[in-house]
């Protein structure tokens, strides 16, 4: 029996239509960018610019999954935490690494404790878990909308010059924690090309820190709550226990996420700016092959990827090609169209 | 009926999963009004086969099969079961396929509800037809009937204890009007062998009618009672095929084996001298749906096996599933003199005991992980086994040379067939995940082992595979059972004590020893009653 064809065909399911479609696409891109003028060292400095941007918060997806709550909608609310303890960083005037560790450090407290509540709600709506998170995730950010307006900042750099008080809707961090992991063992080819060094090192060591977890006894129990909760519980595990600390992983991981995407953009982005950072993320791990109970590692290295790739070039390929920019078109038409598609499998992933 | 061609042929049917051949050329015919056993080992392929002819899409999407299936002459290959019930062919599934949510009336009549036209009708036309309950509820008491069983209409399936669930999924085949070919994948599996019987004889009735039936059952001595024709499996090869008058049950069995199967069982009861007391239950109740206990005491000395029989739905299943606290349950329950709390599986697992559930899908497995990690996980989280420390002792991570070996053992104690410890527990056949859920509670080493129905959907060999085991462990490790079982025979060939269980209370407790009509005495509830009489006069 020819042994090759079985293997071929094994790995096309494997690895799935959508993914074989969206890699030769990018691929077509790449090949046309020169011809419409874009640099392709550009081009790639910044896929893995934003693919290390973005990372963490495709992640911070992955212990909710494998609880079984679901993809989540709500990462907003550990975006908040995230923000909380970048804002308090730049009002105490830290700066450089102790800025970047520093709001990282105060955020985390939040995320815990939002992380904590967040998850005893889910807990008692289960089966609706991720329109219950959209809404939660919607509710933080509206709640936030008002707070950052009320809250005694006083750092000159973060307020409204012209009233004295209330947050700005984006506040450099330069000069506090702008590029610092960046920076960090940069590797410079040319004027146009940055490999990010120290930035994809933080989130492969967040990555190989939750591959761990995921291995540990907690980490196995989790799985088998997602997989089976009543299997769960009859092996003495607490389903409830269990989910609300998968929540509580998927908070931190968002906060530490924002915090890592300002350093490396150079601004924070307060008000309603944390509210499509879900779906981005979303979007990117369900093209990465994760299904709504079951994600990998790799789902979340292929699908940042490939998503943030997407994004990058479909752009500014199109642009250049039409010159016209419709850049945000197509990133709300990517990633809503393959969060559509992979929800509409979902039943027959789960069975 | 002789001279007439026949319904259905299956003719040079072959299937495999990923290189693994399941069915190998199988051929048979069926003709109206003919009842074919189909028997074999676990993972002979018996399930994958109903599945091809029932057009379950997991078959397209492992890659299809080969070989033809006609009915009537005409080949069909169905692309979804709505086409093959279209075609006349009803299935009762080895796994159940209700919805919990409704009523037994509303899954008998599902998708043929029996509709009302309201005043919305003339505008809307036909969807705007109203339920006519009264008439659905007619139409399932008449299949009930038929059946010749008793089932509350009304009652949900998730509330049904399992033998219900069986009669409320056989009717709802028979209601459909064009059925004329039914298959029943191990319907006799979660019946008592009194409640069998009563399906045994529906069987006969509807095949009165003319309608085809393939039955499946690891119990051969029903296959011999009621089939026309035996077609014997064994490794997806279909070996015999043969009418059934004058073949023995001892026959069968050894053609699915292909060698001489020991008749007996390992013998029970031998008087033997056991420890301290081990166990110590007294009144205990436990909310479980169709299964209540009401006041229930005993004790269990240590080495012993100690049986658990009785009707299906009056209790049995409830002592272990409360004890283990998978269900509200109250009373006292003490092992070695400590008390145990009744709302924790985690303190009862903790304190030494380990339960293998009746309900192996629900409760039993991890469908959607690896072997390993099926029969591992409980060890793992009560006892921290299968864990070996990294970083210099920072993290303890899952050990998995360690979990491979444990499965590798388990798969060459228990003849499991697999393809390898990673494999899915869903690809298994139902037979082999039974097997699976006992290997996770050996692989704790409890001191006191509930096993609730362990043969349930075994195969002759297989089952003394089990019941031998479970007497090895017994022997050889001390390990104290309870075992709850709807099957007498095999509760007393282990067993040291049998306790009948009726109307949620022990009716009485026998040796094994004891006459067959003593058993069915207290089973009937019959000597209950008189008790009770006796008082009253
Ligand atoms: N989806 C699947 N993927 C891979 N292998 C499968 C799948 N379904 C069944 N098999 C394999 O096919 C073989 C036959 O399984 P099948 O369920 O037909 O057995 P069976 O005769 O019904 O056994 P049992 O009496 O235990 O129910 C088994 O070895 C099983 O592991
Ligand atoms: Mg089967």
């Amino acid at each position: 029996m020819p042994k090759s064809t079985p293997n071929i065909k094994q790995f096309v399911t494997d690895f799935g239509w959508p993914r074989i479609i969206i890699f030769f696409f990018l691929a077509l891109l790449f090949a046309a960018a020169p011809f419409v003028g874009v640099r392709m060292d550009a081009s790639i400095s910044d896929v893995f610019n934003r693919f290390g941007q973005n990372g963490l918060f495709v992640l911070a997806l992955v212990p909710m999954i494998q609880s079984g709550c679901g993809l989540n909608f709500g990462l907003s609310i550990g975006i908040i935490a995230g923000l909380i303890g970048s804002t308090l960083s730049v009002q105490l005037g830290l700066i450089g690494f102790g800025g970047f560790f520093g709001a990282v450090a105060l955020a985390l407290p939040f995320a815990v404790l939002f992380g904590w509540v967040y998850g005893k709600l889910l807990n008692k709506v289960k089966g609706e878990e991720m329109t219950i998170a959209m809404y939660v995730g919607f509710a933080g950010v509206m709640f936030m909308c008002i707070m950052w307006l009320v809250l005694p900042y006083t750092s000159p750099t973060m307020v409204w010059g012209y009233a004295g008080k209330g947050l700005r809707t984006t506040i450099t961090v330069e000069g506090f924690y702008r590029q610092v992991l960046n920076e960090f063992l940069a590797i410079r080819i040319g004027p146009n090309f940055v490999f990010p060094t120290g930035m994809l090192l933080f989130d492969g060591l967040c990555a190989y820190l939750l591959w761990l977890f995921m291995r540990t006894k907690t980490g196995t129990a989790m799985t088998a709550v997602g997989s089976n909760p009543d299997y769960a519980r009859a092996s003495g595990i607490s389903v409830d226990r269990m989910r609300t600390t998968s929540v509580i992983i998927s908070t931190v991981l968002g906060a530490v996420g924002i915090v890592v995407f300002q350093q490396s953009y150079g601004f924070i982005q307060l008000y309603t700016a944390p509210l499509a950072m879900p779906f981005a993320a979303v979007a990117a791990i369900l093209i990465g092959g994760a299904s709504v109970n079951k994600a990998s590692m790799v789902n979340v290295l292929v699908g940042a990827f490939l998503f943030q790739g997407l994004l990058t070039m479909t752009p500014s390929v199109i642009n250049s090609a039409l010159h016209t920019d419709i850049s945000e078109v197509v990133r709300l038409i990517v990633s809503n169209g393959i969060i559509i598609y992979a929800l509409t499998r979902k039943t027959k992933v789960a069975k | 009926m002789g001279q007439q061609g026949p319904i259905l042929s299956v003719e040079h049917v072959s299937k495999e999963f990923y290189g693994n051949v399941v069915l190998n050329d199988v051929c048979f015919e069926l003709k109206a009004g003919e009842i074919l056993g189909l028997v074999g080992e676990n993972g002979a392929g018996k399930t994958t086969l109903m599945r091809i002819l029932f057009g379950m899409p997991v078959i397209a999407e492992t890659g299809g099969y080969k070989g033809r299936i006609c009915l009537d002459g005409q080949e069909v290959r169905f692309s979804s079961p709505f086409d093959a019930l279209d075609s006349g062919i009803g299935m009762v599934h080895q796994e159940f396929s209700l919805i919990p949510g409704f009523t037994t009336t509303e899954n008998i009549v599902l998708n043929r509800e029996s509709m009302r036209p309201s005043i919305l009708n003339d505008v809307f036309g036909d969807r705007m037809s109203v339920l006519d309950r009264p008439d659905m509820r007619k139409r399932a008491e008449a299949a009930i009937a038929k059946l010749g069983v008793k089932l509350d209409p009304d009652l949900l399936i998730s509330e049904m204890p399992v033998g219900h669930k069986q009669f409320t999924e056989i009717a709802r085949e028979i209601t459909r009007t064009k059925t004329r070919i039914l298959v029943l994948d191990e319907p006799t599996a979660v019946l008592t062998e009194s409640e069998a019987e009563v399906l045994l004889a529906a069987l006969r009735n509807i095949a009165k009618l003319g309608i085809a039936i393939i039955f499946i059952s690891h119990r051969l001595r029903e296959v011999v009672d009621v089939a026309d024709r035996v077609v014997v499996l064994r490794d997806g090869l279909a070996i015999k095929d043969l009418p059934v008058a004058g073949v023995s049950v001892r026959d069968i069995a050894s053609w699915m084996v292909g060698r001489t199967v020991a008749a007996d069982a390992v013998a029970g009861g031998e008087g033997r001298e056991f420890g301290d007391e081990l166990l110590k239950v007294e009144g205990l109740w436990v909310d479980m749906p169709g299964e209540t206990v009401r006041d229930v005491s005993f004790s269990v000395r240590k080495g012993e096996i100690l049986g658990f029989g009785g009707l299906a739905g009056q209790g049995k299943l409830g002592i272990p599933n409360g004890i283990m606290g998978l269900y509200p349950a109250g009373g006292s329950v003490g092992l070695r003199g400590k008390g145990v709390p009744l709302d924790s599986p985690r303190a009862a697992l903790e304190a030494g005991m380990a339960f293998v559930s009746e309900d192996r899908r629900g409760v039993g497995l991890l469908l959607d992980e690896s072997l390993d990690w099926n029969i591992a996980f409980t060890a793992m989280q009560v006892q921290g086994a299968y864990l070996r420390p990294i970083l210099g002792g920072l993290f303890k991570i899952r050990d998995e040379a360690g979990m491979r070996k444990l499965t590798e053992e388990y798969v060459g104690a228990l003849d499991i067939k697999c393809t390898s410890p990673k494999q899915k527990a869903k690809e298994l056949s139902g037979g082999n995940q039974q097997k699976i859920c006992l290997a996770k509670a050996f692989a704790v080493k409890p001191d006191l082992l509930f096993v609730s129905e362990p043969t349930r959907g075994i195969d002759v060999g297989a089952k003394k595979l089990v019941l031998d085991t479970l007497h090895r462990y017994n022997r050889e490790y001390g390990t104290t059972i309870v075992m709850v079982s709807s099957e007498l025979e095999e509760l007393r060939a282990i067993c040291d004590r049998i306790a009948i269980v009726d109307e949620g209370r022990i009716a009485g407790i026998l040796p094994p020893t004891a006459e067959l009509p003593e058993f069915g005495l207290l089973m009937s509830g019959l000597a209950a009653r008189n008790a009770r009489e006796a008082v009253n006069a």
